[in-house]
């Protein structure tokens, strides 16, 4: 038993993962056994964007106390627009639509960092409150415009390899590369310090402010690009895109071993958070609950897995 | 004055303070007679505010006793000095800036309730100005946060004399004219004066010698926690209070380990501290070791924080090129990372150079932690061990290892032996030395005069400026003490 508890005090993500095929096996438990390969490759899918949001988001908490960014939900909501905006539906246009949404998302990110650092707002209200903002943006700019993606580009936010979705093989490769952003390079190595003691970062020669400008910025572009997909994936922008990933995109973070306090951050926990958070949901569909217990159950469940990961002794 | 034989107000006996391991006071004697005022001197960590601390009953001592109005106090508190009559006034401002100087009187005074508290509080208050401070021009319903800060503390002041339900028999006074120009400070001076006529008791602690030698009748003079010398004011002048203070002279230890020729090298750093008169500056050759002196708080961190945020190009008042790396005293806040590795809390000051192409190269990473442990001696079994399983001591040799593995040829020291035991002292002051041969600069901000002792060269600072520089071969002790304070009058 001490074995088990060290292996996941040792590898915090270990215990996320351990979650999600707990929860994937009741369901298959409750479904004898059917339909469990469509239920992986579908919540592989949904963990996806969930993960792309989460890696932004696990960055801001990274930089220590009261740094989060809640203005995700939005900043899909109006990137997915303008996305699907300049894309037209003209496949040709794919390209240039993603680097439009990141270019929205990345200025979203600065206009938080501007309202944070010039007007020294604490971040939660900072952002909070541009997104409201941005919210008012997305539906005047949203009226009665395309919203449908380009059929080509739709059909690869939903297209398979070997039943893996494609869009997770890349994010797969992306986690890595994130992973190697965190631990290998100055910026990571930055965000570290920064997150874990501000004022001995500035006095170890870590310039604190530029790398936390370009932390807001990479997450709100990582909200723009996941705007973008979402849209494809689901056929259609909307404001309200996004906004189940204003909790799930702290949720996946924290469950996965990042730390609240800053200067802690873990990449594989944020794949296994994602998917538990999304087999949860299915579990709660099989089981034929209401929408309103799914809520409260989700809800509770996400906050005693929370507790549970916030009383871990602290590894390494 | 035969204050032996007026009746004692307070009186502390053999009192002794340990905080953790560290003892700031050995076994103090210290009494206060009516009528009588004690001047108490020393220098910074003698124990002075530690002491007066434990007598208005913010700490409680470890051992010892406190007796006030002739009982021993055996459960004292801040609540039981107040209503015996002891009232501090502190050096750091104790007023609440966002409420007017009438608000903060009834702050101090639970008494005054009911209605028209407001215009009983102001009128309290303005009385004891009026009697201090005559034309102070406060008026009591403005926000402290509108007043200077030598208002501020005439505020302050006045405040601890004003009497509602409990009495007033010993006032605690620390650094009270710090803020005040010399005017007002002769007459709060005086006015305690009178007061001490009428029988009222005070305990006076202050840098400037002159107010001491010429408002106590007793002087007590405190070193290293404990009382040195306790004596009738007129037995003291100037020379006998700063060698009472300075302790053993060892200016003798260690002649000349550098030996330096000034200005044979070319500088390397020149700053001039913000609000410097004159045209003092402090300038570093390349390869000397710079000490920074004088009381703590008057300006040193500032002017090590503003060289450092002048890097590496200069600017302002700050002449300097090159890197520059800074060694913090305040390991806890301004030094060590946590949740990290003694190897990542060293190498953090040098990623740069620790690149392979794009990325930090682990084996470059883990080679650098390694020679450093053996350079400076930290004793781990394994430097991938987390940086809090080491000693304080140790810590700060990581500390010392990040700032001396970077490409940084001026290194900033802001007090960094605080709390290090002697014999980690003495391996870092000799690899300060080899460092230092080697062509690196150091400006070393040190409370310890003993330190000095490695520096080629000494700048003494007093209120934020350069008062005076003494060279290797004439620092002693009383000349830099002598420079930290004011001079008499």
């Amino acid at each position: 038993m001490t074995r088990v508890a060290d292996m996941f005090s040792e590898r915090p993500w270990a215990l996320s993962f351990f979650g999600a095929v707990l929860v994937w096996l009741a369901s298959i438990a409750f479904t004898g056994g059917m339909g469990g390969g469509d239920m992986l490759t579908s919540a592989m899918a949904l963990a996806t964007f969930m993960v792309i949001v989460g890696v932004g988001q696990m960055f801001v908490i990274t930089l220590g106390p009261g740094n989060v960014d809640l203005s995700l939900p939005a900043n899909i909501g109006l990137s997915s627009a303008v996305a699907m905006k300049v894309m037209n539906n003209d496949d040709s246009l794919v390209a240039v639509g993603l680097l439009a949404a990141a270019g929205s998302g990345f200025a979203i990110g600065i206009a938080n960092y501007l309202l944070i650092r010039a007007l020294r707002i604490p971040p939660i209200i900072a952002t909070l409150s541009a997104s409201f903002i941005i919210q008012s943006i997305a539906i005047s700019y949203g009226r009665g415009l395309q919203i449908k993606p380009p059929d080509g580009f739709a059909d690869f936010a939903n297209a398979q390899l070997l039943g893996l979705p494609v869009l997770a093989l890349g994010t797969i490769l992306f986690t890595i590369a994130a992973a190697i952003l965190l631990q290998r390079t100055l910026f990571g190595r930055g965000v570290l310090a920064t997150g874990q003691n501000m004022n001995a970062a500035h006095l170890a020669g870590v310039p604190v402010e530029r790398i936390r400008t370009i932390t807001y910025a990479m997450c709100g572009l990582l909200g723009g690009l996941n705007g973008a997909l979402l849209a494809a994936y689901f056929r259609g922008a909307s404001n309200d895109l996004g906004s189940e990933y204003l909790l799930a995109s702290i949720a996946v973070a924290v469950i996965g071993g990042t730390s609240v306090a800053g200067g802690k951050a873990n990449l594989p926990g944020i794949w296994g958070a994602s998917l538990f958070l999304v087999l949860l949901l299915t579990m709660l569909n099989t089981f034929g609950a209401s929408p309103g217990v799914r809520m409260v159950l989700s809800g509770a469940i996400i906050v005693g897995v929370i507790t549970i990961a916030g009383g871990r002794p602290s590894g390494r | 004055m035969a204050s032996s034989l007026a009746p004692s107000v307070a009186s502390l006996n053999g009192v002794e303070k340990y905080f953790g391991a560290v003892r700031a006071l050995a076994g103090v004697d210290l009494g206060v007679a009516r009528g009588e005022c004690v001047g108490l001197v020393g220098h910074n960590g003698a124990g002075k505010s530690t002491l007066m601390n434990v007598l208005a009953g913010v700490l409680a001592p470890s051992e010892g006793r406190v007796m006030v109005a002739g009982q021993a106090q055996a459960t004292w508190s801040t609540r039981l000095a107040r209503a015996l009559g002891i009232r501090c006034v502190f050096q750091e401002l104790s007023l609440c800036p966002n409420l007017t100087v009438a608000e903060n009187t009834r702050v101090f005074h639970t008494a005054l309730r009911g209605f028209g508290w407001r215009r009983r509080a102001a009128n309290l208050v303005q009385e004891k100005l009026d009697e201090i401070f005559p034309g102070h021009g406060i008026n009591p319903s403005t926000l402290v946060q509108d007043l200077s800060i030598g208002r501020r503390q005439m505020a302050e002041v006045a405040r601890a004399f004003t009497v509602t339900d409990e009495p007033l028999a010993l006032v605690i006074l620390d650094e009270p004219t710090s803020s005040l120009d010399a005017r007002t400070a002769g007459q709060l001076l005086s006015y305690m004066r009178r007061r001490v006529a009428e029988g009222m008791s005070f305990i006076l602690i202050s840098h400037m010698l002159g107010e001491i030698l010429g408002n106590s009748d007793r002087i007590v003079v405190m070193r290293d926690g404990r009382t040195v010398a306790d004596d009738m004011a007129a037995h003291f002048n100037r020379d006998r209070l700063v060698a009472e203070m300075g302790g053993d002279n060892h200016a003798a230890h260690d002649a000349s380990p550098f030996g330096v020729v000034r200005a044979a090298r070319p500088v390397c750093v020149r700053a001039r501290p913000r609000g410097q008169n004159g045209d003092s500056e402090l300038v570093a050759h390349k390869g000397e070791i710079i000490g920074l002196a004088g009381l703590s708080g008057h300006g040193q961190t500032e002017l090590l924080r503003a060289i450092f945020d002048a890097a590496p190009k200069g600017g302002g008042s700050i002449t300097l090129d090159g890197p520059v790396s800074l060694v913090a005293g305040d390991r806890q806040s301004d030094g060590i990372f946590p949740s990290w590795s003694i190897a990542r809390n060293i190498t953090v000051g040098s990623l740069k150079a620790l690149k392979q192409g794009a990325l930090i190269s682990p084996a470059r990473e883990k080679e650098m932690a390694q020679r450093w442990q053996q350079r400076i001696r930290i004793k781990t079994p394994d430097m991938d061990n987390p940086i809090l399983s080491l000693s304080g001591g140790n810590q700060q040799k990581a500390l010392f290892a990040r700032a001396l593995a970077s490409d940084a040829q001026i290194i900033l020291m802001d007090d960094p032996m605080r709390g290090v035991d002697i014999s980690t002292k003495l391996e870092v002051y000799d690899i300060i030395r080899q460092e230092a041969a080697k062509g690196r600069t150091f400006l070393w901000y040190t409370t310890e005069t003993e330190e000095l002792l490695y520096c080629d060269h000494t700048y003494v600072f007093r209120n934020g400026m350069i008062v005076a520089q003494l060279a290797r071969g004439e620092l002693t002790e009383e000349k830099v003490i002598q420079s930290s304070f004011h001079e008499a009058g």
